[in-house]
């Protein structure tokens, strides 16, 4: 049941860095915790994580167990054409999820 | 003790009765006023509040299924409009004080004939956080008269009762030593304007009677269970006490 939040300004002129941030609903369990019956909770975090601009790969990433649940991500792409950015994740459980959003390059 | 030490005593004491009034009296604070610098950034970006995640479910949940909240609600930004700020409140049709999440499962088990939501469940939480999120930035106003005014009397009084292992009541940390540190944290005024609210500690939205319950366990008081009408009831006295902070939700918290 991931899913997340992604935030683009509403418009860009094209040459632009522009600031991608994404925040994603995910429980990044460490696997070093126990639960009550002291059995070792599995690890579960998101393997990987890429986001696809138009047909560029612009962000690959694999969040280990140092990162805390609902991970929140902001990078900067240069801004060539309209498009979408497509970001997809598979996380230790074998869980797949994706998300996109359009980005309004103008000239 | 000379005569003019006594009335110097005298006169502190004044003073000192002076000053506690005075703070009792002063306007509310919110938490996140007492939060960090991180945590304070975190609220006052959607982009960056984690809560915000849960408000996007709501407000999937709040268009979803064959009855949808919307069907009768219409668009929530105006018919949620300052309900949150008016919550907990009496309820003529349960008789008894109902906060938001009562409010919300009795809507879907009577008119959408569906089965209540469980108390603390992440679906729950989100719709609650949703329909908070409506009334941001809207002073909270509870009505403690009619009605509801034996639960808000009971609440004052618990509010005040020490309790628990540690012998402590509400106010003893929240009136008397707010602003103050306790370990690496600070004492707030403990103000429910922020929830439902991301605690960072939970890395999850949680409801405010969550937040009580975990308040009565760390002074190792007996817990109630979530949605008893002593919780219920003190997050309406809570309300009372906020009155005029302005709803945040979905705040954030450590």
């Amino acid at each position: 049941m991931a899913f997340a939040r992604i935030q683009l300004p509403p418009s860009v002129k094209r040459g632009d860095a522009v600031e991608v941030r994404i925040s994603i609903r995910h429980p990044m369990e460490t696997g070093f915790r126990v639960d009550d019956d002291g059995r070792t909770i599995a690890r579960n975090t998101l393997k990987s994580l890429t986001c696809r601009y138009g047909d560029r790969e612009v962000l690959r990433a694999s969040l280990g167990s140092g990162i805390a649940a609902n991970p929140y991500l902001r990078f900067h792409i240069t801004a060539v054409a309209s498009g979408d950015l497509v970001f997809e994740w598979v996380d230790d459980a074998g869980e797949h999820g994706d998300a996109r959003a359009a980005l309004v390059v103008a000239g | 003790m000379t005569p003019l030490d006594v009335a110097r005593a005298a006169g502190a004491a004044v003073l000192g009765i002076a000053l506690a009034a005075g703070a009792a009296w002063a306007a509310p604070r919110s938490g996140i006023d007492y939060a960090g610098a991180d945590v304070r950034a975190i609220q006052s970006d959607d982009a960056q509040n984690p809560g915000m995640l849960w408000v996007d479910r709501g407000r999937a949940l709040w268009s979803d299924g064959p009855r949808p909240c919307a069907s009768c609600h219409g668009d929530a930004a105006s018919s949620m409009k300052g309900v949150a700020a008016r919550h907990p409140a009496w309820s003529t049709a349960a008789r008894r004080v109902v906060d938001l999440e009562d409010r919300i499962n009795a809507c879907r088990v009577e008119r959408q004939q569906l089965p209540a939501f469980a108390r603390e469940s992440e679906d729950l939480n989100a719709l609650t956080a949703f329909v908070a999120t409506q009334s941001r930035g809207m002073p909270v106003a509870v009505d403690v008269t009619g009605l509801a005014q034996p639960a808000f009397e009971r609440a004052r009084d618990f509010y005040v009762a020490r309790r628990g292992q540690m012998n402590l009541a509400c106010a003893s940390c929240h009136v008397d030593n707010a602003g103050k540190r306790l370990l690496a944290e600070t004492i707030s005024e403990g103000h429910g304007n922020g929830y439902p609210a991301y605690r960072l500690e939970w890395q999850a939205v949680g409801s405010l009677q969550r937040r009580l319950r975990a308040c009565l366990f760390g002074i190792r008081a007996s817990l109630p269970p979530e949605g008893a009408d002593v919780l219920t009831e003190l997050e309406l006295y809570l309300a009372w006490r906020a009155s005029g902070l302005t709803v945040e939700a979905p705040g954030v918290r450590r």
